[in-house]
């Protein structure tokens, strides 16, 4: 029970989410004189031999690790109330000069990857710092520098790609850096499959899963067990009331947008170290901004963003079957958008729940949510809920 | 307060990122005919079905094939960010699709590993070369983008009243760098001192150039108002602004891919299409699966489409180029005597 109170509300929002975003995109095929049941059954099918239900389990899997980091990315800025609109252009700047960093040099195959790994890091830890210290100094609008950075970023990208980047031959139709060499390339996970009697496809597995999972599980030990943690939070949900207890709330902007973009410097990785092992003009853009939407069914929450990264990447591999089907592809993206506009409004409808429940909780006849100014006379200990309504009458 | 404001301004954000799907591929169901078993898998380039250009021009092959020898045919699009043209493919043939086209050379860099994966399917690519790529099964289907863009040029030059013309290229990448040399060589093949503005809307990487014709017009609409009479475009969905920019300065356009007289709607963008720069992609895909049907494809081979297999040329709908035939048609000849080398970078 008690865990049920604690989970239930952090579910409630998601779950009801995807329920509404799926009665809503059924109404619109059956508008379209499209069987519902029929588009979900075909998006369920995963093929007919055990290698082609493998193969579509790894696209998924491959898909959903940089939706995770950069819903990872996303909510870390969240998690302290700073909207990093920028992740977009920390991954696509910092893939491209870690992919000609790594072909440039020659280590053994740890170090080579590690090195990647570490430039990508840097250059797009350097780029969020950028939006931080503008912050900080200059008090402009994380929203606004993120925003008009991507712009630079990629731009400079595509400048550094065309120009001192560029090692593919001057003919060539598709532009891109040289290749890494294969110290620098990311075997993949293939074996495991072995290991379980699955089929085994051609298409890898991406090593990067486990640098992924070691970072989801260390960003989620931060936020939760650690004094930083305690400050970020503190400081996304009352400034004036962190700062009052002793957090720098400046140092707390800067390091949380490092720490943002330190993670966002990962999204490219997966498919750079495992599969195209270079920088290319139409190397995977846009995840920086889906990395919002994954962030914001995920709750801000790891876990979370981990199970809504893959339930996005499942959606985007159903577009493809869908459309052998015959069934409109759009199904898909409405199902998307749907999802992120219940999100919003199902995260609000959670909200105010467990005020309600916490305010019934404690005060007997609760009608409607307590103030929290102490109008009612009667102060009890506050609430759970007080802190979020304190920020909201302030603002 | 704000803090709703911001969430509801970051979710429009996400599903603007989402919204930037294919437009087209829903409605866009196979079009089936029965009798025959061949089985045709077509996997677009980003855009989808209904650019009116380059894919339609794919399309209208794969249908004209399906005429003449019965089958069906698979439509594939890409998701928004493009990054499932394997899984186009590898379903594709999967399914016993056979042959699988890939428009564009976007697949160039993945169309060799599913080939190899796949060798009981033959494999097409359009504007990629095997050379490039290697793979038995596979066959690059090549335009001479740089011929036909000379005779744009030459027919350009001819018809400039200011001496005067413009090059509006969508997206800076090698391809479009090809129809660019060729329209500069063939302008001053005519008017050695022509004078020509060029400007890409975006650069590599950024393929938005391709589908966006608000920048497409005021590309164009620069170049005219510094008194061009004549922008070619070689931009894709892009080219209806530079159209539009050409009606409202009361100038001249060339298109491209397609004869875009035909295509365009708008009657008063029509009288502003001098001529268009074609592209058969059409007769190129209807050829090949004619030869798959025939079982005389070799593979591992470009089929290049020139001058003189008239895989490129002039439009002449409109009647606009008509008193000046005569000259293009000389150039045409000396091109494909070898008489005339054009660059395919400037």
């Amino acid at each position: 029970m008690n865990l049920l109170r604690r989970l239930g509300p952090a579910l409630l929002a998601p779950v009801l989410a995807v329920v509404v975003a799926l009665v809503i995109s059924s109404a619109v095929m059956a508008a379209l004189a499209v069987n519902p049941f029929d588009v979900f059954g075909v998006m369920l099918d995963f093929g007919a031999t055990p290698i082609q239900q493998v193969t579509a389990m790894v696209v998924i899997v491959n898909r959903a690790i940089p939706l995770f980091l950069a819903g990872l990315a996303v909510a870390i800025a969240f998690r302290m109330g700073l909207f990093n609109i920028g992740v977009e252009g920390q991954y696509r700047l910092a893939t491209i000069v870690a992919a000609a960093v790594g072909a440039a040099v020659s280590l053994p195959a740890p170090l080579h990857i590690g090195l990647i790994v570490v430039v990508a890091v840097v250059v797009a830890a350097f780029w969020a710092g950028i939006v931080a210290v503008l912050k900080v100094t200059r008090g402009v609008s994380e929203v606004l520098s993120s925003i008009l950075l991507n712009f630079i970023a990629l731009v400079t990208a595509s400048y550094l790609l065309t120009g001192p980047f560029r090692g593919s031959l001057p003919g060539a139709s598709i532009i891109s850096t040289a290749e890494i060499p294969a110290s620098g390339q990311m075997p993949g996970l293939n074996g495991i499959f072995d290991v379980f009697g699955l089929a085994n496809p051609p298409r890898q597995l991406y090593g990067f899963l486990l640098v992924a999972a070691v970072v989801g599980i260390l960003i989620a030990v931060l936020l939760n067990r650690t004094r930083f943690g305690f400050d970020l939070k503190a400081s996304g949900m009352s400034p004036s009331a962190a700062s009052a207890s002793g957090v720098n709330a400046r140092s707390m902007v800067i390091k949380t947008m490092l720490l943002s973009g330190a993670v966002a410097g990962l999204i490219g990785l997966p498919d750079l170290l495992g599969n195209t092992h270079k920088y290319t003009t139409d190397f995977t853009a846009g995840l920086g901004f889906l990395g919002i939407a994954v962030a914001l069914l995920g709750r801000n929450k790891p876990l979370g963003i981990a199970f809504a990264a893959l339930l996005f990447a499942f959606l985007d591999r159903s577009l493809v079957p869908l459309q052998i089907a015959n069934y409109p592809s759009s199904v898909v993206t409405i199902v998307q958008g749907t999802i992120v506009l219940a999100v919003v409004v199902a995260n609000e409808i959670a909200r105010r729940v467990a005020r309600r429940s916490a305010a019934g909780g404690t005060a007997a006849p609760a009608d409607g949510p307590a103030s929290g100014d102490g109008s009612t006379g009667v102060v009890p200990t506050p609430p759970p809920g007080s802190t979020d309504q304190r920020q909201g009458a302030q603002a | 307060m704000t803090k709703a404001a911001a969430l509801l301004l970051a979710g429009s954000l996400a599903l603007a990122a989402c919204a930037s799907d294919q437009k087209s591929s829903g409605s866009a169901s196979g079009a089936s005919s029965s009798g025959g078993d061949l089985k045709i898998g077509l996997a677009y380039d980003t855009g989808g079905r209904g650019d009116r250009s380059f894919n339609d021009s794919a399309f209208a092959g794969v249908e004209a094939a399906i005429k003449n020898n019965g089958g069906e045919v698979s439509e594939l699009s890409p998701n928004a960010d493009a990054s499932n043209r394997a899984d186009l493919l590898t379903q594709l043939a999967d399914q016993g699709y056979n042959p699988v086209i890939a428009v564009g050379f976007a697949y160039g860099q993945i169309i060799g590993d599913v080939a190899k994966q796949y060798p009981d399917t033959k494999f097409a690519i359009i504007d990629s070369s095997v050379a490039e790529i290697g793979a038995g099964n596979l066959t690059g289907l090549l335009f001479a983008e740089e011929q036909g863009s000379f005779l744009a040029g030459v027919a350009a030059a001819l018809k400039t009243t200011t001496d005067h013309i413009g090059f509006v290229g969508g997206v800076e990448t090698p391809l479009i760098q090809k129809f660019e040399a060729g329209y500069f060589a063939g302008a001053k093949a005519v008017k050695p001192d022509i004078q020509i503005e060029s400007q890409y809307l975006t650069p590599a990487g950024d393929f938005t150039g391709f589908n966006d014709p608000a920048k497409g017009q005021i590309a164009a609409q620069g170049m005219y108002d510094k008194g061009a009479d004549i922008v070619y475009h070689a931009s894709g969905g892009s080219g209806l602004g530079v159209f539009q920019a050409a009606a409202a300065s009361n100038k001249r356009a060339i298109g491209v891919d397609s004869d875009q007289y035909n295509t365009v709607d708008d009657q008063t963008l029509k009288a502003v299409i001098m001529t268009s720069m074609l592209k058969r992609v059409d007769n190129a895909v209807e050829a090949y699966i004619g030869d798959f049907v025939d079982g005389t494809v070799a593979g591992g081979k470009d089929v290049i489409n020139d001058l003189s297999t008239d895989g490129v040329g002039l439009a002449k709908s409109g009647g606009f180029i008509d008193d000046i035939q005569g000259k293009i048609d000389d150039y045409r000849k000396k091109i494909i005597a070898g008489e005339i080398k054009v660059p395919t970078t400037r």
